[in-house]
């Protein structure tokens, strides 16, 4: 006779219907396969903890949102936020699908320009631009994005130096009705800064001024606050084409769609409460439309959007190492995965599923990572069906910012694979060994002998 | 000798009556299995005989579990702490 499958043996106490902090259960089914690979393969392949990428899901949240923005305006332009995640493989299948590059540091630069990206379809922003960096992006006619004075003065300079006419746009911060507002970042609309940096450009006569770029936040969940952005950046733009003659050729309305996760705090899982690119894209869209352009002069929409175009294409695959109490008879299980390679556990209560069958029983339990350190939380509370050591779990919505914000602390970072549209693993990232750490490493000869 | 105490019983869908202070609680299938034999006063070798008969485990993880499951039932008063006093 075959055995029947183990469970952990649990007796809860009963309290009453109301739901806890631990939330309402939301993981039903077993997540067994991702693209029709199976989740126990993937690791027996690849090992664990693996981040695996869907190509399939990267393709289509693209097309989604593509979608959403061309049925609505005219001419409308996506370039892949690098610092969401920039694996080139990654890169390279967004601008297979038309999207240009945005970076924000001279090495995110140089990265696009290796994927193949043409410089006049890299977009620069971001504060810390030198003058390597600049003169790069001026001799290969990339949009600078200018974040402050030092900046513009330092391309006017180039300009004249390099002879060239820079193309640039501003950065500008503005009130949105938004709490916190991002105004570290280039000029603001509301006291006049946006104004003088685009009088102090335009009267130099020695850049291109070809855009006005704005970024308002990230993981939004108000499509309003981008109607705000919208028409203030479209007031910028006419009020130019009044004072100058000139017209703006895009209105770059940055990232910060929400994706699917959910934000710690909140009561409801993000799936249900995050606006759809519908949303946001009839919101910027109407008050394009709505404002001031002539209907055959609208400019090009620029959009940055970052985490809500990955998030869902990526998953993390982990392992159960033990189930433990904590003194107070809490439940308590550690996985093979720490905060240290899903930075987002920081800001995410990730949905953690189980990869293999479950019965209905859960546990309130505290997920916690493998570091030796007490910051290794994956999840604080989480009610979860009974787990047994060698399980295995599946992170959700992990593709934005984990690949670029890991750190190799404790343990070394794992592999990426990627599942291509025909059901086919590609690694895309080989995990570290010991050699990639220590080969970045010195040791002065008189330290290379000890005795103990 | 760990015991439940005798006025506790579970039923098959593994509900749990207190009848001394009101409290109620529920158990897994393998949690009523394990509560029913040691209720029966099954010593824990020929527990982990039964279950490892019957599931796919090893020694280890059932010797773990048990010890884990008795905590618990402990802690939450089900266990008769005279008969363990005499033991
Ligand atoms: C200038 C700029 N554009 C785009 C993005 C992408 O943002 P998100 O991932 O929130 O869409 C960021 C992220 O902070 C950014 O700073």
């Amino acid at each position: 006779m075959e055995k029947q499958r183990y469970e952990r043996p649990v007796i809860k106490m009963l309290e009453s219907n109301m739901p806890n902090k631990f939330g309402l259960r939301t993981e039903y089914k077993p997540k067994t396969h991702i693209d029709n690979v199976a989740v126990k393969d993937l690791i027996n392949e690849y090992s664990s903890p693996l981040f695996v990428i869907s190509e399939k899901t990267i393709r289509s949240t693209y097309k989604n949102a593509k979608k959403s923005f061309t049925t609505r305006y005219p001419k409308v332009q996506f370039a892949w936020s690098y610092k969401t995640n920039y694996l080139s493989a990654i890169c390279n299948i967004f601008h297979q699908e038309g999207s240009w590059a945005e970076v924000v540091s001279g090495f995110e630069y140089d990265k696009a320009i290796k994927n193949g990206v043409d410089g006049k379809k890299i977009i620069f922003n971001g504060p810390d631009k030198n003058e390597k960096d600049l003169t790069k992006a001026i001799k290969n006619d990339s949009l600078i994005h200018i974040d402050h004075l030092d900046e513009l003065y330092t391309i006017i300079e180039l300009s004249e130096k390099l002879n060239k006419k820079p193309k640039v746009a501003i950065r500008v911060n503005m009130d949105t009705g938004i709490y916190p507002m991002w105004d570290r970042f280039g000029f603001n609309y509301e006291n006049g800064q946006a104004w003088d940096a685009l009088n102090k450009i335009m009267r130099s006569k020695k850049l291109e001024l070809v855009g006005l770029h704005t970024h308002i936040g990230t993981f939004m969940l108000s499509p309003q606050a981008y109607g705000t952005a919208a028409f203030k950046l479209a007031d910028l733009a006419i009020g130019i084409q009044k004072k100058y003659d000139h017209e703006i050729k895009y209105i770059d309305m940055g990232g910060g769609f929400a994706s699917k996760n959910t934000l710690k705090g909140s009561y409801l899982p993000g799936v249900d409460t995050s606006p759809s690119f519908d949303d946001f894209a009839e919101t910027i869209t109407s008050a394009l439309i709505n404002s001031d352009f002539k209907p055959d002069k609208l400019p090009l929409l620029i959009l940055e959007t970052g985490r809500a175009l990955i998030d869902d294409a990526g998953y993390l695959l982990g392992t159960v190492i033990s189930n433990k109490r904590l003194s107070d008879g809490k439940r308590t299980t550690i996985i093979d995965v720490g905060v240290n390679i899903l930075f987002t556990s920081f800001w995410y209560d990730h949905k953690v599923t189980p990869a293999q069958s479950f019965t209905q029983y859960t546990e309130d339990t505290v997920l916690y990572g493998p570091l030796c350190m007490n910051i290794d939380v994956i999840r604080e509370n989480a009610s979860l069906p009974l787990l047994n050591k060698g399980d295995h779990v599946v992170i959700h919505h992990v593709g934005a910012y984990n690949m670029t914000q890991w750190m190799q602390f404790i343990t070394l970072r794992p592999k990426v694979v990627m599942i291509d549209m025909d059901g086919k693993t590609h690694i895309i990232r080989e995990n570290e060994n010991i050699n990639s750490i220590t080969d970045f490493e010195k040791v002065p000869e008189y330290l290379k002998k000890f005795e103990l | 000798m760990i015991k439940i105490k005798s006025n506790i019983a579970i039923s098959d869908t593994g509900f749990i009556f207190n009848p001394s202070n009101g409290e109620s609680f529920s158990a897994n299938p393998i949690g009523i299995e394990f509560f029913n034999l040691i209720k029966q006063g099954k010593p824990q070798d020929k527990i982990f005989e039964n279950m490892l008969e019957k599931y796919n485990t090893d020694k280890n993880t059932l010797e773990k579990d048990y010890s884990d499951f008795v905590q618990t039932l402990n802690q939450f008063q089900l266990l008769d702490q005279d008969a363990e006093k005499k033991a």
